[in-house]
């Protein structure tokens, strides 16, 4: 059987994959989907100390992320489109009009 | 019966009330009507007590009527108890008695203010009418000093009633302000006697102090008192502290008549009869107070002699006659100052209403160089003008002169030659002043001003109701104005008749024993100054201890004391009479010996034109510095420097701390990403390495 540190591993190389994205990617398309990509890091944490704990808490606490993250993708999206419309660019660093 | 007594100010102060609230939307006539009403009802009141008060025992003559526990703290308990003894009774017949007569004439004289100022005008006055009542009625130092105040307060709102004429209102505010300084020491001279005695009871104060020795040299007692006369000072209008009354004419001529010369102005003279037997055990004090009333008395007396505007000698004038009763309150002839104080009040309520008169008619002119020739269209003014002249010179039968007489002679007899010599000279410059107050506006030829000459006093600026004293619109300016001058109407007509008959009749109630009479007023006035003890003789005896006017009307009366008192009744009739025909010899035949005068003593004219100058030298001693420590010390160093700095200083740190922290909002996602994941790994790493 596949030891609980092996899932913890690829959740965190998946969670670092995602943060890199965020961080370096200059589309905000991609940034949503390193978001997803860190949120289902997550959900594999979750599921596998569900599974090593013997309860479905893990699981359940995944279905909770998932709607969530459809319901984030949704906004998120809208947003981008919202913004593509009005600034015709897509790099986060163009949006820098909130600060003093 | 003595539940009565609570109405005496209650009535005026309900008309107050219902002048103040509803008499915007009440027409004149009942607006005035009830001011007036109030008052009769609130005499009549009076009346009958003092008449149940006269069917006493004389040395019993007390009525008091506790209204209700004011203060109660440990074993000190004050009340509030309104008395009636002879000498609050004086008091209130005069201030009821002659304040009724001036609503009524008020009715006139303001009938041409519109109705909303018309019911403010009456309700300041039935209010101070209220509150003189609670201060003579008080029966102790508390009680007498909310009316105290409240009468400072009333006074205030009627100098500057029309307060849009900028003088007015600074005038309103002078008297307030050099009140609250008398006021201070009044205070303090309070506190003291509390200290010393345990109560503020007038009578318990008096009932303690009469077992004491009189103070000898100048120890508490004496000090307590003198703060009490620094507080008298200030509302009776003596040096140090007269400056404001000159300036209070500002007021309508109605208030100046009753506030500013028959009633409060003589608070300070009750208050220290009322006290007597304090005062009287403080003889350093009582010296202080001789002395300055006679120094007021001649001063104010130099002082009118110059003036020109009509209300203003007769400002002086009352400075003066007030100092005089001062003097006789300082010499410890409390009996005599109390009578003059009464038959003062006749006739100076006379003068000034008669003023009012003049001005009425004149449309607004005060100044008595542009007057004259009046007394052929004025006649009942100038008739009642010439009697309240009279009776204030002290021409021999009529009021001023058993008062002054008395008072003068009580000076003379106490020992006091220089202050009695001080004080006749007063009287001489009272005749003088008087009679060219008289023959400037009365007689000779009617005298315009001309064009754009001194009149600007009286004038201001001549719009509105505020710009002059009547309320009248200013005739054309250098117009021949005789054709539509008229006398005074009836309302006023009736308050000066009334009151120059009293200033011929009141002094017949102290008919000195010199002419046959027997001193009522003295007599009846005697229980006041004495300390409460009851029993018939012992009363009698304290009362002549302390009170020349009790010895005076005594038994044993000896022919040498008799002789002296005709002597000095001669002396002060020739210098009453003297003086009246120097001043027709000057102002009728020869106007230029005034003129040359003036011209050849400049510097004197000069001087006291300038009223020596007090206000200017106020002005630079004390009104200035004060006003540079407000201004540089108070204001610019703590409100701006201290108060605003604090306010200020807190804003500029966040505003400064925020020039830099705001660098930290830069708009970047990425960065609020970034600072979010290094604070989570922060936390993170804290708790797993912990």
């Amino acid at each position: 059987m596949i030891p609980l540190s092996h899932y913890l591993v690829v959740s965190a190389l998946l969670f670092a994959i995602g943060t890199a994205g965020v961080f370096l990617r200059k589309n905000l398309i991609t940034i949503l989907l390193s978001v997803e990509i860190m949120l289902n890091a997550v959900n594999l944490s979750f599921v596998a100390f569900g599974r090593f704990a013997g309860t479905v808490d893990g699981q359940i606490i995944t279905f909770f992320v998932m709607t969530v993250a459809a319901a984030e993708a949704a906004v998120g999206l809208a947003l981008v489109i919202a913004l593509f419309r009005h600034r015709e660019s897509l790099n986060p660093d163009a949006f820098t009009s909130l600060k003093w | 019966m003595t539940s009565l007594i609570p109405f005496i100010p209650l009535l005026p102060f309900a008309g107050f009330v219902v002048n103040s609230t509803l008499g915007k939307r009440l027409p004149k006539s009942i607006s005035g009507g009830l001011a007036s009403l109030v008052m009769v009802l609130s005499f009549l009141i009076s009346a009958y007590l003092v008449w149940n008060l006269a069917q006493m025992d004389p040395h019993q003559r007390v009525l008091s009527n506790t209204i209700y526990r004011w203060i109660s703290s440990g074993e000190f308990t004050l009340d509030v108890t309104f008395l009636i003894d002879p000498l609050s009774a004086v008091m209130l017949l005069v201030i009821t008695g002659i304040g009724s007569l001036i609503h009524i004439y008020s009715t006139a004289y303001m009938h041409d203010e519109i109705d909303s100022e018309f019911a403010r005008y009456f309700s300041y006055l039935n209010l101070f009418a209220a509150f003189m009542l609670v201060l003579v009625l008080g029966s102790s130092f508390p009680v007498l000093f909310v009316g105290w105040e409240g009468v400072g307060l009333c006074s205030y709102l009627l100098i500057g009633f029309w307060f849009k004429k900028k003088s007015a209102a600074d005038a309103g505010k002078k008297a307030f302000v050099v009140n609250r300084i008398g006021d201070y020491a009044f205070l303090l001279g309070m506190f003291a006697l509390f200290a010393m005695f345990g109560t503020l009871e007038v009578r318990g104060i008096a009932a303690k102090v009469a077992t004491m020795p009189a103070e000898t040299g100048f120890g508490l007692l004496s000090i307590a008192t003198l703060l009490l006369f620094i507080g008298a000072t200030g509302k009776s209008a003596q040096i140090p502290l007269y400056v404001w009354l000159p300036d209070a004419m500002e007021g309508p001529t109605p208030v100046s008549a009753l506030i500013h010369a028959a009633t409060m102005v003589t608070a300070g003279v009750y208050m220290i009869g009322r006290n007597a037997v304090l005062f009287s055990h403080t003889p350093e004090t009582l010296q202080i107070v001789a002395v300055i009333g006679a120094a007021t008395a001649l001063m104010a007396g130099t002082i009118g002699l110059v003036q020109n505007d009509i209300k203003r000698v007769l400002a002086y004038s009352t400075v003066s006659q007030l100092g005089l009763m001062f003097l006789a309150m300082g010499v410890g002839a409390f009996g005599a100052g109390i009578f003059h104080l009464y038959t003062h009040a006749f006739f100076k309520a006379c003068l000034f209403l008669g003023s009012g008169a003049v001005i009425h008619a004149l449309h607004g002119e005060q100044d008595i160089r542009n007057m004259g020739g009046l007394k052929k269209y004025l006649p009942v003014t100038y008739w009642t003008f010439v009697i309240g002249s009279l009776a204030l010179a002290g021409v021999p039968l009529l009021a001023g002169f058993f008062s002054k007489d008395e008072l003068l002679f009580e000076t003379f007899a106490e020992g006091h030659q220089i202050l009695w010599g001080v004080g006749a000279l007063a009287s001489a410059l009272t005749a003088v002043y008087m009679g060219r107050l008289v023959f400037l506006t009365f007689h000779g030829e009617r005298r315009h001003a001309a064009p754009g000459s001194a009149d600007t006093d009286a004038h201001g600026g001549a719009h509105g109701h505020g710009s002059h004293d009547s309320g009248h619109d200013a005739a054309p300016h250098g117009a021949p104005r005789s054709t539509h001058l008229h006398d005074a109407p009836p309302a006023m007509a009736l308050a000066l008749i009334v009151l120059a008959i009293g200033s011929v009749g009141a002094g017949y109630v102290g008919v000195p024993a010199g002419l046959g009479g027997h001193n009522a007023l003295g007599a009846w006035l005697a229980p006041s100054f004495a300390p409460p003890v009851a029993g018939s003789g012992l009363a009698e005896r304290s009362a002549a201890g302390v009170e020349p006017t009790g010895a005076a009307e005594g038994e044993g009366h000896d022919a040498e004391h008799l002789a002296l008192e005709r002597t000095l009744m001669g002396v002060s009739s020739a210098i009453a009479i003297g003086g009246i025909l120097v001043a027709a010899f000057i102002w009728l035949q020869r106007r230029d010996i005034a003129d040359s005068m003036a011209r050849s003593l400049s510097p004197i004219y000069k001087l006291l034109l300038n009223k020596y100058y007090v206000d200017e030298v106020y002005d630079a001693t004390v009104v200035r510095p004060v006003q540079a420590v407000s201004r540089e010390g108070l204001w610019r160093g703590v409100d701006v420097g201290l108060i605003d700095g604090a306010v200020n200083g807190v804003a500029a740190i966040v505003d400064a701390g925020s020039l830099m922290l705001r660098r930290l909002q830069t708009g970047s996602v990425r960065a609020y990403a970034g600072s979010l994941f290094i604070g989570v790994v922060l936390m993170l790493g804290y708790y797993l390495w912990r």
